[in-house]
């Protein structure tokens, strides 16, 4: 005989103020094998966790039901206060009250008539659960990050630090990412190359941690603590092991003038390069697309001259399966392509650049070795205008309706760099808002405009058109002044919206982890749990989550690290008991379970059976390995015979609670 | 066949979530206190492939008035391909029930992502208004189990 008892809390005012708790009780009070009914004011508190655990013991309680906030915030909770007095924590079931009622309805009748009949639902499904219990699968204890920018460095190091071992998957032929191509950052102008080299080199010393530049991840399986990865190994064609990085290759390389991605195409390099002189591995990487010998068999200088024999024109792409326990994604940004944005000219004038550009041209080590000069013609600009929100906080369907967060910041420094550097030159900056929250962020904005003197106007540039004489007519419309205005300009800037790596998406689809609708990567909870993905194992760190700084992305990637060694430090970790179940006497052993199964969780054993008439039979049916499956039930459906049902969420539960909301 | 109802006619309607998309979306709705009309009721399964056809037809059969099945956004199912089998099963099911005299707008399979709370609300009024406008469901209901 079951003993149910029912708890409904007011979560504070967020359920009671719209929800008749006291008749929510009183009237749950009634229902089938209901033996005790209580509200109290919150019940995940402390007290309200004795008041459950205290209902358990003195009514002994076979089931519970707790009318309060969405499972997803305190289903666990309650398992755990459950469990702690002797209940089977899979007994208890939520009533979710508060997301998909309280706060959704206005009407106190309405939503306390709704919530009474959510409370019978969970009431109908509890009193068929039946005790399960977890078992456990060993963790692995080796981390992967994909990605080797700033915020894959940083969780791999800290990763490392701990004594785990950690792989980096960089797709580029060197890690650093878009921290390596900046040249200051905000808001203390500390030199980007002088803090993340150091950083870059210690990934590469770290006993630790292995970095797979030039490769991809090709496919993921498995679930947390026990991940296996294919890893796909670019073809270099440069021996890794050999290469000293002493750069003769790329030096003596005969075809030139590939346009250069590092430099964002503003110069080029050879066939055989390295992208920049930090470059952790140090190692060559022949672009297979231009290098003659690859192409069309004539060539080969780069192998005669290497002193190291690192030169392999046979190379192939090589896969590599490697185990894991956690899964760090640090996928990063990019810029988004401006030439939609036809008003601004960026394909008509090469003197139209993005602010990413603009870093590589005051960048000693860039295409203009850090003297800031005009892409069209190499002279000094002397009037310079930055557009903000190039395609960000925007409504139309081009741009990004989010702000960039990083804009605002990068270019006020870009705006000081110039005033800095060369006080003859005009600075305008046309924004919408200057958005400067943040440590020493808005008295580094200040500092811009009072003492650099930068002509911050608030307005929309409206049209850049190239003149003959090679400047740009900015027309702007200034806000403050209602007025509109026509500037000469050398050099435009556009402040480009920053969005997730295009290969993100394919990552998350391999990693079954969610994204939102701008291909950000979801976080489990918004606020409590912002590095984890709602995908048990794997993490976010960095801008895959959201448009973040680097000090931000550090503390973020610092984060994910903790969360990551609290995983790896478990030597074993519970797994879900809800999966599923194959009732052998009714299980004909038709495979249709088998053929849906996405994990391969389901097998096929010869099994006899005792027959009615006293012989024995051998059958063959299915199997369920409960370590592998992952509880999403496809073949409970799939089953003819009604042999497979999802424990924890089984047909006869899910039909009472059908009928609970019908009656 | 079908009986015009008065415009306070309060339709039931049995929504199927998934745990990792739709039902967090259900939750992004409710903590941006976005409304849809009470008379939806959500039942949270893993994924929507855990949605047998039997549920759907239990449903009318005690007296629903629409069925909404929600899931990940084809590509993003937490078990990669489980939403997949939704849409095909319902596809099957949902011509089937229309054959038997369900209209086709009584049933919906709709794809809802965790950070979607708005387009949880929207769909869901959306459809509750659909089925007011069609009325009372008839058709597949057990009399014997109807409220007195």
């Amino acid at each position: 005989m079951h003993r149910i008892g029912v708890f409904v809390c007011h979560c504070g005012t967020n359920i009671a103020a719209t929800v008749d708790v006291k008749k929510v009780a009183e009237v749950l009070s009634y229902e089938r094998c209901v033996v005790i009914s209580k509200e109290y004011q919150y019940m995940c508190s402390e007290s309200g966790q004795k008041l459950i655990k205290e209902a358990i013991l003195d009514y002994q309680l076979t089931g519970i039901v707790v009318c309060s906030c969405s499972p997803r915030m305190h289903e666990a909770t309650f398992r755990k206060s459950a469990a702690s007095v002797g209940l089977n924590p899979y007994m208890v079931e939520i009533a979710n009250i508060r997301e998909q009622c309280s706060w959704i309805h206005k009407n106190t009748e309405v939503a306390t008539e709704k919530a009474i009949i959510l409370g019978r639902a969970a009431i109908a499904k509890v009193l068929l659960n039946t005790p399960l219990t977890a078992g456990e699968s060993p963790v692995v204890k080796r981390a992967l990050v994909i990605g080797g920018g700033i915020a894959g460095i940083q969780t791999a190091l800290d990763i490392a630090e701990a004594g785990f071992k950690v792989d980096i998957v960089e797709r580029n032929s060197t890690i650093g990412g878009k921290m390596a191509q900046i040249d200051k950052t905000f808001p203390t102008l500390d030199c980007a190359a002088c803090i993340l080299t150091p950083k870059m080199v210690d990934c590469a010393q770290n006993e630790n941690i292995k970095i797979y530049s030039y490769s991809e991840i090709d496919s993921v399986s498995g679930f947390v603590g026990n991940f296996s990865v294919r890893i796909k190994k670019k073809a270099r064609y440069v021996d890794e092991t050999k290469c000293t990085g002493c750069g003769l290759c790329t030096e003596k390389c005969p075809t030139k003038n590939i346009p250069n991605d590092f430099n964002l195409k503003m110069d080029t390099r050879r066939a055989v390069y390295i992208p920049f002189a930090q470059a952790v591995p140090k190692v060559a990487v022949i672009d297979a697309e231009h290098c003659n010998i690859l192409k069309n068999g004539k060539c080969g200088l780069c192998a005669k001259i290497c002193s190291a024999g690192a030169i392999d024109y046979t190379q192939k792409e090589r896969y590599v399966e490697e185990k894991y326990g956690a899964i760090v994604v640090a996928t990063g940004f990019n810029p988004i392509s401006v030439d939609k944005y036809g008003e601004y000219a960026y394909s008509q004038s090469k003197d139209v650049i993005t602010s990413l550009e603009f870093e590589r041209l005051t960048n000693a080590a860039g295409p203009t070795g850090g003297t800031l000069l005009r892409p069209s013609d190499g002279k000094h600009p002397h009037t310079v205008v930055f557009v903000q929100c190039v395609g960000s906080r925007c409504t139309e369907e081009r741009g990004k309706s989010y702000c960039s967060k990083i804009c605002c910041m990068y270019t006020a420094k870009h705006a000081m760099l110039i005033r800095e550097k060369y006080p003859d030159t005009e600075v305008y900056v046309f924004y919408i808002d200057v958005r400067t929250p943040g440590k020493n962020f808005d008295e580094f904005y200040r500092r811009a405009v009072e003492e650099y003197g930068v002509h911050y106007i608030k307005g929309a540039v409206g049209k850049v058109s190239p003149r003959a004489d090679g400047t740009l007519d900015v027309q702007a419309s200034d806000l403050i002044m209602n007025e509109q205005l026509h500037i000469s300009a050398d050099l435009v800037v556009l402040a480009a919206a920053i969005e997730p790596d295009k290969s993100a998406r394919g990552l998350a689809t391999m990693l079954t982890a969610s994204m939102d609708t701008n291909d950000f990567f979801t976080e489990a909870h918004p606020k409590l749990r912002p590095v984890e993905s709602p995908t048990a194992g794997v993490f976010l760190s960095g801008t895959c989550q959201g448009p973040k700084d680097i000090p931000e992305t550090v503390s973020q990637a610092s984060a994910c690290a903790a969360k990551v060694i609290g995983l790896l430090a478990k030597d074993k970790l519970k797994c879900n008991p809800c999966v599923a179940h194959s009732d052998e006497m009714l299980c004909n052993g038709c495979s249709n379970c088998a053929n849906v199964c996405p994990y391969g969780a389901v097998t096929y054993i010869e099994k006899e059976f005792k027959m009615p008439d006293r012989t024995t039979a051998l059958r063959r049916v299915a199997s369920v390995n409960a370590a592998v499956c992952q509880g999403c039930g496809a073949c409970t459906v799939a089953c003819h015979s009604g042999a497979m049902d999802l424990l924890g969420f089984s047909n006869k539960q899910i039909i009472a609670e059908v009928d609970a909301i019908c009656k | 066949m079908q009986v015009k109802e008065n415009s306070d006619f309060v339709p039931t309607i049995v929504a199927f979530c998934c745990n990792w998309c739709s039902y967090a979306g259900a939750d992004l709705a409710g903590t941006n206190r976005l409304a849809y009309p009470a008379n939806v009721k959500i039942i949270r399964v893993p994924c929507s492939c855990r949605v047998n056809p039997t549920f759907i037809l239990r449903a009318f059969q005690r007296g629903a008035d629409g069925v909404i099945i929600c899931g990940c956004h084809p590509g993003d199912c937490h078990y990669t391909s489980g939403n997949y089998f939704a849409r095909r099963r319902m596809t099957l099911l949902f011509s089937l029930l229309d054959y038997l005299g369900i209209e086709k707008d009584r049933t919906r399979v709709e794809w809802v992502s965790a950070a979607e709370g708005a387009k949880f609300a929207d769909t869901m009024n959306s459809f509750a208004e659909a089925i007011i406008k069609l009325g009372k469901n008839r058709r597949l209901e057990d009399l014997r189990c109807r409220k007195q």
